[in-house]
């Protein structure tokens, strides 16, 4: 294999528990984010703009869906002749094998993979986050600080800090302590958890780490506290852009609705880093002459017959005369009948809303509805 | 299907389509949104199941090459077979005269394919059409020439630059009319033909020795006598682009949704060069009705009985009326658009008022700024 500087590695075998119905079937790497993407489209994406194209996926959880969609990488153009998109699920080997036990454990489990390619440093990634960065510019800082490792940080509410793995950094951003989810937050910067390690530091922890039965084999938990303690240069590299884990049904509904602010933290209409998804090859879509649209974004393949407010339909859905969807999010191929109304609710992949039927509440303070995938909801039901 | 060529024959030009085939050729005239002509021909061939499809390409083909590329987005990028796109080879010829030059330069592809049967079709026949059951016909039926047909509707019209059929009870066409003018059969040929290899390469050489040149006129009309040359009737939708009024109808057809339905889903899907926009995004401003827009729009302003292709902006205050604005067309502030077609990436400046009528919408060319 041609030598590669800096291989990524992308954990993508979370299961995503608090994404309650959403993860049913799907990793939550999987899950349908805004439009027309699936929440790993990010971080392949940004991987692919950084000119990084060796990828390694690391897949454990309900694996099906998010192996059949990256396919050998070609919708982010991944798909090399030397490097590309990898596929990393757990195996057996003659001396046992295991599931991946931690974040830290997966990538020890594919020590063989990072070898082929040489290379002088690992960026560690996890496809649980929007967000748009330049690993080139990360990569950038660590060759100049001459850092073992770059911990991604950034700045979150002083109140918010006890949620989050926080960093306290001397004047030039070099990491003093480290802390996951404290009590008394001694600062604001919180770890994106992305990483890029100097490669023969990071392969030594691991396999220190590997052989310490105390350990959880955990980035957060177990591998970044030990290289603090042994003294080796940790650095933090200050992000001030948009990243928002989208991992509990709250979080998902609000990064949709931030998508749809008149001025939005976040854009997809952005030709210079372009976030890039299998396409499902679907005609434009048709608003009829009943149909209204405000402050949405829709995607192709949409029938839409009544009225949509503040709103992200995926590809495939249809919206029948007379309904009305608002503050929501409907994902692809819902088919969503005559006289419905859906209020702050996400509707899951080819799920039917029959004629009549409402869901959510028109109370501004009320919990979001979430409904899965393939659901067929009456008037009578909800 | 294993056993079909599919050849996409570009050699004649819909020169009444006049503004939009200044910087391309008909194939590449975009329609529906997010399409290219040729896409629909190309994504009938695939959905049908040929996988060895050759373009005769002709004049202006840098928007061929440049919109198919290597096949991918019609899974045509294969090692074995796939997506051939064949410039004209006019060394054996001064001047061109007609089609059948091109399939003569290109004799070798079709000697070299092993296919039995050929499926030969121009690309401004836009319909979804799948070919198994036309072959099949046309093995049952033990035909030299199957030439596919429409029966239109009387109230279609205008007939002008089509070639009509009449065909007798058992199938076969007796006569092909150019330019018809007094109604008698509303049979459209839609420029589509099977033939078996063989005998197409057996015609294409003898025609060409004895000088003639036109694939229609010479090889099937003039011939219509001596060999076996059989109709099959398309049922589907079909939208005939060849001049810029029938392009402007047929695109407002496609805001009847049973006819959005039915040309784009079915029997296939069509495909086409993909481009990596987001959603649609609609501000609270946005009033958009009787539309089709496509990905990557941001719209700000009214749209009413149009077609918006992929990155289209429509200002705040702006009117967009019975218009077909094509991809990163941008509408500034206070305008008013009613019955124009907007080739690509035309900039229309704030408090702009462009208008032309039903019967003959204003064209203005690509890139150009008003």
């Amino acid at each position: 294999m041609q030598k590669k500087e800096c291989v990524a590695m992308l954990l993508a075998g979370g299961e995503g528990k608090r994404l309650s119905h959403l993860t049913t079937k799907l990793a939550k790497p999987a899950v349908p984010f805004g439009g027309k993407y699936r929440i790993i489209d990010f971080t392949l994406s940004n991987c692919s703009n950084s000119g990084i194209h060796t990828v390694g996926v690391l897949t454990q959880y309900q694996p099906m869906v998010l192996n059949s969609y990256i396919g050998i990488g070609s919708s982010w153009d991944l798909d090399r002749k030397n490097g590309g998109v990898t596929v990393l699920p757990p195996f057996m080997e003659q001396r046992g094998g295991s599931w991946y036990k931690g974040t830290a454990h997966a990538i020890y489990q594919n020590i063989h993979y990072l070898e082929q390619y040489d290379p002088e440093y690992v960026l560690v990634i996890s496809g649980d986050h929007v967000y748009k960065m330049n690993y080139a510019l990360m990569l950038q800082q660590h060759k100049e600080t001459n850092a073992d490792a770059t911990i991604a940080v950034i700045e979150v509410p002083i109140q918010e800090a006890s949620r989050f793995g926080i960093m306290d950094v001397d004047k030039d951003d070099r990491i003093i302590e480290f802390e996951e989810k404290p009590k008394q937050p001694k600062n604001n910067l919180a770890s994106m958890g992305i990483y890029i390690f100097t490669w023969d530091v990071l392969k030594r922890n691991l396999i220190a780490d590997a052989q310490n039965p105390a350990s959880s084999n955990d980035f957060g938990k177990d591998i970044i506290p030990s290289m603090l303690d042994s003294c080796k240069s940790l650095y933090a590299y200050r992000f001030n852009g948009y990243w928002k884990d989208v991992g509990t049904v709250e979080s998902l509904w609000e990064a949709h609705m931030d998508l749809l602010l008149e001025n939005p933290p976040f854009t997809l209409h952005d030709s210079k880093w372009r976030i890039y998804a299998k396409n499902p090859n679907k005609p434009p879509h048709h608003i009829a002459s009943t149909g209204k649209v405000t402050g949405s974004l829709v995607n192709e393949g949409c029938m839409v017959f009544g009225e949509v407010d503040h709103s992200v339909l995926f590809y495939g859905v249809h919206v029948g005369e007379g309904s009305l969807v608002k503050d929501s999010v409907i994902m692809p191929y819902a088919q969503i009948g005559k006289n419905v109304t859906i209020r702050k609710a996400i509707i899951g992949s080819g799920t039917v809303i029959q004629d009549g039927a409402h869901v959510g509440s028109a109370d501004e303070s009320a919990e979001i509805t979430l409904i899965g995938e393939n659901m067929v909801i009456s008037s009578q039901m909800v | 299907m294993n056993n079909v060529l599919g050849v996409i024959n570009l050699s004649i030009n819909q020169p009444l389509l006049h503004e939009l085939t200044y910087s391309r050729a008909t194939a590449t005239v975009p329609f529906g949104g997010r399409y290219r002509l040729i896409d629909f021909v190309l994504s009938n061939m695939v959905n049908s199941g040929i996988n060895n499809v050759a373009v005769l390409a002709h004049n202006n083909y840098r928007s061929i090459i440049d919109h198919l590329g290597s096949g991918k987005e019609w899974d045509l990028d294969r090692k074995y077979r796939g997506l051939f796109i064949l410039p004209p080879n006019n060394s054996h010829a001064p001047g061109f005269n007609g089609d059948l030059q091109n399939f003569y330069g290109s004799l070798e592809y079709f000697e070299r394919s092993i296919e039995e049967f050929v499926v030969v079709s121009s690309s401004h026949m836009i319909c979804n059409i799948n070919y198994t059951e036309a072959v099949e016909n046309h093995q049952r039926t033990n035909a030299d020439i199957t030439v596919i047909y429409k029966e239109m509707d009387d109230e279609s019209g205008d007939f002008s630059n089509l070639i009509t059929l009449d065909i007798a009870e058992n199938g076969r066409v007796e006569r092909m009319t150019e330019n018809r003018l007094t109604k008698k059969s509303n049979k459209v040929y839609m420029r589509m033909i099977i033939i078996k290899k063989e005998l197409l390469i057996d015609l294409v050489k003898k025609s060409v020795n004895q000088n003639y040149y036109d694939l229609v006129r010479h090889v099937i009309i003039r011939n219509l006598n001596e060999l076996k040359v059989y109709g099959y009737e398309y049922k589907g939708y079909l939208a005939i682009i060849n001049s810029v009024q029938n392009y402007y109808k047929y695109s407002k057809e496609l805001l009847n949704p049973e006819v959005w339905q039915s040309l784009f889903y079915q029997p296939g899907l069509i495909y086409t060069k993909i481009k990596d926009e987001p959603p649609a995004r609609y501000a609270q401003s946005a009033n958009v009705t009787n539309s089709q827009v496509a990905n990557g729009c941001i719209i700000e302003g009214t749209v009413e009985n149009s077609i918006l292709f992929r990155g289209v902006r429509i200002g705040k205050g702006a009117v967009v009326r019975n218009s077909i604005l094509m991809q990163k067309c941008v509408i500034e502030e206070d305008t008013t658009l009613d019955h124009v077609i907007l080739d690509k990436e035309v900039y229309v400046t704030s408090g702009n008022k462009l208008e032309g009528d039903e019967m003959s919408p204003t064209v203005f060319t690509k890139k150009s700024r008003i």
